[in-house]
């Protein structure tokens, strides 16, 4: 069977590792570890699409970015509780999913890639014109950290606890849907579209719905983020955010659930390390891409791990 | 009423009638197996009948039931299932997987994404009986990418099996395998359930002639004869057919 124990321990040892330290550590660090539990996420549910399905997006920072947006304006300007505005804007999320899939599914591969992008743009180019609802180039500043009843998870830790729970809700939720009757459809559709048609699989449906769930997740990481820093701008929807998450996947295996959640880790880690020495990090990790895509594209935890084994073998015989 | 009954069909590809004017109707529990060179609209008719491209006229009737405009996947579920002349797996997962994909297909678990797969033991049941009847076991593990090209054959076949159909499409089956693994596939296909009824297109004739009750020989699209085996043999014409297009020998 396609379960991925592996994968599945070393997902338990990094929230049991997160747990325990997550207090210890300076504030700074709790900050990263948050982010990487939150990119989590939304590698998790790229994951879903590209890996599972066989759908490559270069649009997902659109639903990452619009969830945080929704659930921005309805707290602020419309004055929701947390509960409520977090609701709407993964709702916000997963309808958009299901508008735009009505129109997207009729496209594959990189056909999809294209119109995802276009897609994410014409949201970024919204978030930046129309500045009255959504502070154009400012964007929205000063959301609150969530209050539930008396729990408040304003401080660093509290709020690092809270997106804990956050992640290992979504990662047992999106665990049980790919190891789901479903999720092996998935991968059949992923690998042969036609074997799938004539086994009887409405191969449709079950793209639409993986579409949604997917859009879903990433608003989650989307509040998630929008909530760390209090603030959303056009950029949560921008290109580069895509870009970045495409390549938490490429850098820790496609379709291994908790593969692109270590990527993600990977990523914040980069992303702090380059970013004290240089101010063109960018660059750097364009290149890491550009190197990942030629020669470990099943990822590099992936082609480190079969290194290993190869190693031990050689050295056994 | 007949498994599968296909009036006046035919299907252009352009200026090209791929086939033209087909009509065939097949009897409950019949083996029957269709021959011609290359290019005499055998697979293009498969693709008709199992719904992958839509007829250009004509009607093609399923148990009794007009599917002309159904779509296929709709058609699996009447209990229609095909292999394909092209070896069609999921090359990226392993045997074990490929059979529970088919398998569950036509269960009811087919679109529960809020439950573990594991907890179907039925379906998983299935799937390893399938296996263990027609001796792939001992790949269950391997990924089907690397397994031998007879291999994939057979699991090709098993596959379609998974769903219970009660009429098979076989498309070459045979192609391609070394004269053992021809035996193991006319093996396999002459003890299937006689509750399914086949239609097969083969190139290998003795293989074709072995298995099949009736034989329906086509040519540029069109149905030359029918007959038993034994009348096809006699038939003349088809020898001119053959030496002019020459039959592979697999």
């Amino acid at each position: 069977m396609a379960d991925n124990r592996w994968g599945l321990w070393s997902a338990i040892a990094f929230v049991l590792i997160a747990a325990a330290i997550g207090g210890m550590i300076p504030p700074y660090d709790t900050g990263l570890l948050t982010q990487m539990l939150i990119y989590g996420i939304f590698a998790m549910s790229l994951d879903v699409l590209h890996g599972y399905t066989g759908m490559p997006s270069l649009g997902h920072a659109a639903y990452f970015g619009l969830a945080a947006y929704v659930a921005a304006i309805c707290s602020l300007k419309l004055g929701w509780g947390f509960e409520a505005a977090g609701a709407a804007g993964i709702a916000a999320s997963a309808l958009a999913a299901a508008l735009f899939h009505l129109l997207a599914l009729r496209t594959a591969h990189s056909y999809y890639l294209m119109i995802t992008l276009a897609f994410s743009q014409v949201l970024w180019s919204l978030a930046v014109s129309w500045t009255d609802v959504t502070g154009g180039d400012n964007g929205l500043p000063g959301v609150l950290r969530p209050q539930i009843g008396s729990w408040s998870f304003g401080s660093t830790i509290a709020y690092f606890y809270f997106a804990l729970a956050v992640f290992v809700v979504s990662a047992a939720m999106l665990y049980v849907f790919v190891t789901s009757p479903f999720g092996y459809a998935l991968r059949g559709i992923r690998d042969n579209e036609m074997r799938m048609r004539a086994l009887g699989y409405h191969v449709w449906a079950y793209k639409y719905l993986a579409s949604i769930v997917s859009a879903a997740f990433a608003g989650v990481a989307g509040e998630l983020y929008m909530y760390l820093n209090n603030f959303v701008s056009p950029s949560a929807l921008s290109v580069t955010v895509s870009a970045q998450v495409l390549m938490m996947i490429l850098v820790g295996a496609a379709g291994t659930l908790f593969g692109p959640v270590l990527g993600a880790g990977v990523f914040v880690i980069l992303q702090y390390v380059l970013s004290t020495y240089t101010d063109r990090w960018l660059f750097v990790i364009g290149v890491i891409y550009v190197l990942l895509a030629l020669y470990a594209p099943q990822g590099a935890l992936i082609y480190l791990r079969d290194r290993l084994k190869a190693r031990q073998r050689r050295s056994a015989g | 009423m007949k498994p599968l009954e296909i009036r006046a069909l035919s299907r252009n590809f352009g200026g090209v009638r791929a086939i033209a004017d087909v009509s065939l109707a097949l009897d409950s529990g019949e083996r029957r197996a269709i021959i011609g060179t290359n290019g005499a609209g055998k697979t293009t008719l498969f693709n008709v009948v199992n719904g992958q491209i839509p007829p250009s006229s004509g009607e093609i009737f399923l148990f009794g039931e007009n599917v002309t405009r159904m779509p296929l996947h709709r058609r699996a579920t009447l209990g229609l299932a095909r292999t394909f002349q092209i070896t069609s797996l999921f090359r990226n997962l392993a045997v074990i997987d490929n059979m529970i994909i088919a398998v569950q297909a036509l269960t009811t678990a087919h679109f529960v994404f809020w439950r573990r797969l594991a907890h179907y033991r039925e379906v998983l049941g299935r799937a390893e009986a399938l296996l263990e009847k027609w001796r792939l076991t001992e790949f269950r593990h391997e990924i089907v990418r690397n397994l031998s090209y007879g291999t994939q054959r057979q699991l090709e076949i098993v596959m379609a099996l998974a769903g219970n159909p009660k009429l098979l499409l076989l498309d070459e089956p045979m192609a391609g395998l070394s004269a053992a693994e021809t035996h193991l596939a006319t093996d396999i296909i002459l003890n299937l359930d006689r509750g399914i009824t086949v239609l097969l297109i083969e190139h290998d004739l003795a293989a074709a002639f072995k298995i099949a009750d009736r034989i329906t020989a086509m040519d540029q699209g069109r149905i030359v004869a029918e007959g038993t085996p034994e009348e096809i043999r006699q038939e003349a014409s088809l020898q001119k057919i053959y030496a002019r297009g020459g039959v592979r020998h697999e």
